[in-house]
């Protein structure tokens, strides 16, 4: 049970400076995702958070006491890596009782040989044995304990990285894409063990990956990084429907959102040559982004069931289409828009049950409808517009 | 069974000619050479047994033989090994070799595990200078060690030599290479545990670099074993004198009994036969891993 501040961090290896003024709280009991594209950071941070690296500048504090000068051992953090670092000539048991041993255990009573020279603390040697079966049967490893990790699976041996990590009753628990190596079928099993763990364990959780889908479906609160600097943090859901940026939007969504780049006319908002007219509340001449998720967007096309006429204003465009993926539950059509070919659109729709195992066909030329109110709206700097405004100039139009 | 019935003769046949099919002119070749260089190198070994089982007068006989004509091997043994102090003998290259290596483990994996390891100023020029120091050979600095070893009054002492050889560039750097393979994250997971680095080393790093430090033992033991050079520079006492070097003792201006210099020889290559014997994986390896041949 913990709480983690970060304040301030900097770090730079030689010139490149990695980490640009990173702060960040984490609530006790949170479960915290940090996200970002490979090599923005993440492992450093982490590493920092853990004691393994030390920041150029700015401090930590876990429960209001500085970590910043401590040493890994003296944090009392577990950390989970993504190879799963287990001791490779050691027991499984012998892996998960290390951190017990390197605690409880004074330093000449760790020395090979001296279990015999030191009977005084059998006790304790027993106790620390109890408990890392105790560990090994909540994790459902205790089959394995006298195996080496040579001879586990992916999936144990990742378990038995994390048995390695719980078994010391850590305050702060640290993962670094603990889930990339295993199969895709085997991570999502381990996902959910791993909320699953969160929940029973109670405790923070620092949670590392490049994949977003991990981040959204397993945080209370997503960081996204990127280059350095942390983009926004806040829960999935507010991450995905109210991101405050276009690289927060970009990262987050798949298929990914679509940005049509308009100016703002009085009649309407002009995307290349096309008028989209709309009565949107903008003053004329601001250039804006208009993001809409590709799931906003509605297709309307000859022999398509007509669409319901939407609430408020509503944005028209016309789509030439590329190619169609057919998920099974969803179909996502790739194109662009047919003012602006270099605009790429994707839309994902619900595809009925009706359509059965019929090849979906639709015209190369399409319509499509998307209600502003699912639309969000930057500036041309890529910054979110306060959506409370855009939609209070709307209601004044109205 | 006696009998054999004419499908499996003709299965025999069929089998015999596929076997010579396989033989190729390349393989013919290889094997004549192989043959031709072990027989070059055994053929020493050879020679020096049936010398050593020879009266003096015979080994320098015009008409070789190996079976020698009078058979002085028992005369010759018991001179080397009763003749002289020679259980002294293999104990002092014992001491030397056993202390030489201890001190080398001792300072080269350390060494070795903080060039590999740790990022730190100089550690480039550190390790340069390693590298570099591996192209010094000994005879360079034994007179500077000679002379320090007068000046401290250590000569004909144990110390005096195993000295030169306590920090070995070239464990230094075969361990540094072994090490530097070693994965980082599981040191970094060790540092979360709670491990010290010296306990890191212990516990993580040697158990993992077992087959370098076996092959650098016993690349060590051996050279150490059969040096003569330094041995014969800082040695001056019967006390102190090693196997290798008793065979020296049977040389002297007036008369060389080559029978028993031989079989002196021959009790000396004994402990490395059966060194080679027994570590004979992690032996080949330590030649393969230095390409020096010992
Ligand atoms: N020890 C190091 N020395 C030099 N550069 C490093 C070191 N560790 C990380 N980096 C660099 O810092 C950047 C961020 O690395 P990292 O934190 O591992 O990224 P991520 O985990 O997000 O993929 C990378 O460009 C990487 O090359
Ligand atoms: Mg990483």
């Amino acid at each position: 049970m913990a709480r983690l501040t970060l304040s301030d961090i900097h770090k730079s290896f030689g010139s490149t400076e990695v980490l640009k003024g990173i702060s960040l709280d984490v609530a006790n009991g949170e479960f915290l995702s940090l996200v970002g594209s490979s090599g923005c950071g993440k492992s450093t941070l982490l590493r920092i958070i853990s004691g393994l690296e030390t920041p150029d500048r700015g401090t930590i504090e876990i429960d209001g006491k500085a970590m910043t000068a401590l040493a890994p051992k003296a944090r009392g953090v577990a950390m989970v890596f993504q190879d799963y670092a287990l001791y490779p000539h050691m027991t499984v048991a012998q892996n998960m009782a290390m951190p017990l041993i390197m605690a409880r255990l004074p330093f000449h009573a760790r020395l090979p040989g001296m279990k015999w020279l030191t009977p005084h603390l059998a006790p304790l040697r027993a106790e620390m044995a109890g408990q890392v079966e105790q560990v090994a049967q909540q994790l459902h490893i205790d089959h394995l304990l006298e195996r080496r990790p040579a001879q586990l699976s992916g999936g144990q041996r990742q378990r038995v990285a994390l048995g390695r990590a719980l078994v010391r009753n850590p305050t702060l628990f640290l993962m670094d894409e603990p889930l990339s190596n295993l199969d895709a079928k085997l991570r999502v099993k381990v996902r959910t063990e791993i909320v699953d763990l969160h929940r029973a364990s109670g405790l923070t959780f620092v949670y590392v990956t490049h994949d977003q889908v991990e981040a959204m479906t397993m945080s209370d609160r997503v960081a996204l990084l990127q280059a350095g600097t942390l983009l926004q943090v806040a829960p999935p859901a507010t991450l995905y429907a109210e991101p405050q940026s276009i690289d927060v939007a970009k990262f987050i969504g798949s298929p990914e959102i679509n940005l049509l780049p308009v100016c703002a006319e009085p009649e309407g908002l002009r995307l290349g040559a096309t008028l989209l007219p709309l009565s949107h509340g903008f003053k004329p001449g601001t250039d804006l982004i208009v993001g809409l998720r590709p799931e906003a967007l509605r297709l309307s096309a000859p022999g398509l069931a007509q669409l319901r006429p939407a609430e408020g204003p509503e944005l028209q465009l016309d789509m030439v289409q590329a190619s169609i993926e057919d998920l099974g539950s969803e179909i996502v059509v790739h194109g662009a828009v047919a003012a602006l070919p270099d605009i790429a659109l994707r839309i994902r729709a619900q595809k009925s049950l009706q359509s059965g195992v019929h090849k979906i066909a639709l015209p190369e030329r399409l319509s499509l409808h998307a209600p502003m109110a699912t639309a969000v709206i930057f500036d041309i700097n890529g910054k979110r517009l306060d959506p409370q405004s855009v939609a209070r100039r709307q209601e004044a139009l109205a | 069974m006696s009998h054999i019935t004419a499908p499996q003769s003709v299965a025999l046949t069929a089998k015999l000619r596929q076997t010579l099919g396989q033989i190729r002119p390349a393989h013919v070749v290889v094997t004549l050479v192989l043959f031709i260089g072990a027989w070059l190198m055994i053929f020493p070994y050879i020679w020096m047994v049936s010398s050593s089982l020879k009266p003096a007068a015979e080994v320098y006989d015009a008409d070789f033989s190996i079976i020698p004509k009078t058979f002085a091997g028992v005369k010759n043994y018991s001179d080397v090994l009763f003749g002289q102090p020679y259980p002294r003998f293999m104990l002092n290259s014992l001491i030397v070799c056993v202390g030489i290596l201890a001190v080398q483990l001792l300072t080269a994996v350390p060494a070795a595990y903080a060039l590999a390891k740790f990022r730190f100023r100089g550690s480039a020029i550190l390790l340069g200078t390693v590298i570099a120091c591996l192209t010094i050979p000994i005879n360079v600095t034994s007179i500077p060690i000679y002379l320090g070893l007068v000046k401290v009054g250590l000569l004909d002492t144990y110390m005096s030599m195993m000295f030169p050889f306590f920090v070995s560039v070239f464990a230094i750097f075969l361990f540094r290479q072994f090490f530097r393979g070693f994965p980082d994250s599981i040191i970094d997971a060790a540092r979360v545990d709670g491990m010290t680095e010296i306990e890191i080393v212990l516990r993580l790093i040697l158990p993992a670099a077992l087959p370098a430090i076996a092959a650098f033992s016993v690349f060590s033991f051996v050279s150490h074993w059969n040096d003569l050079y330094w041995p014969l520079i800082v040695v001056q006492s019967q006390d102190k004198m090693t196997a290798t070097l008793s065979m020296m003792q049977y040389q002297s201006e007036f008369d060389t009994n080559y029978g028993r210099s031989f079989a002196a020889a021959t009790v000396v290559t004994i402990p490395m036969l059966l060194v080679f014997l027994f570590a004979r994986r992690a032996f080949i390896r330590g030649i393969t891993m230095s390409g020096v041949k010992g």
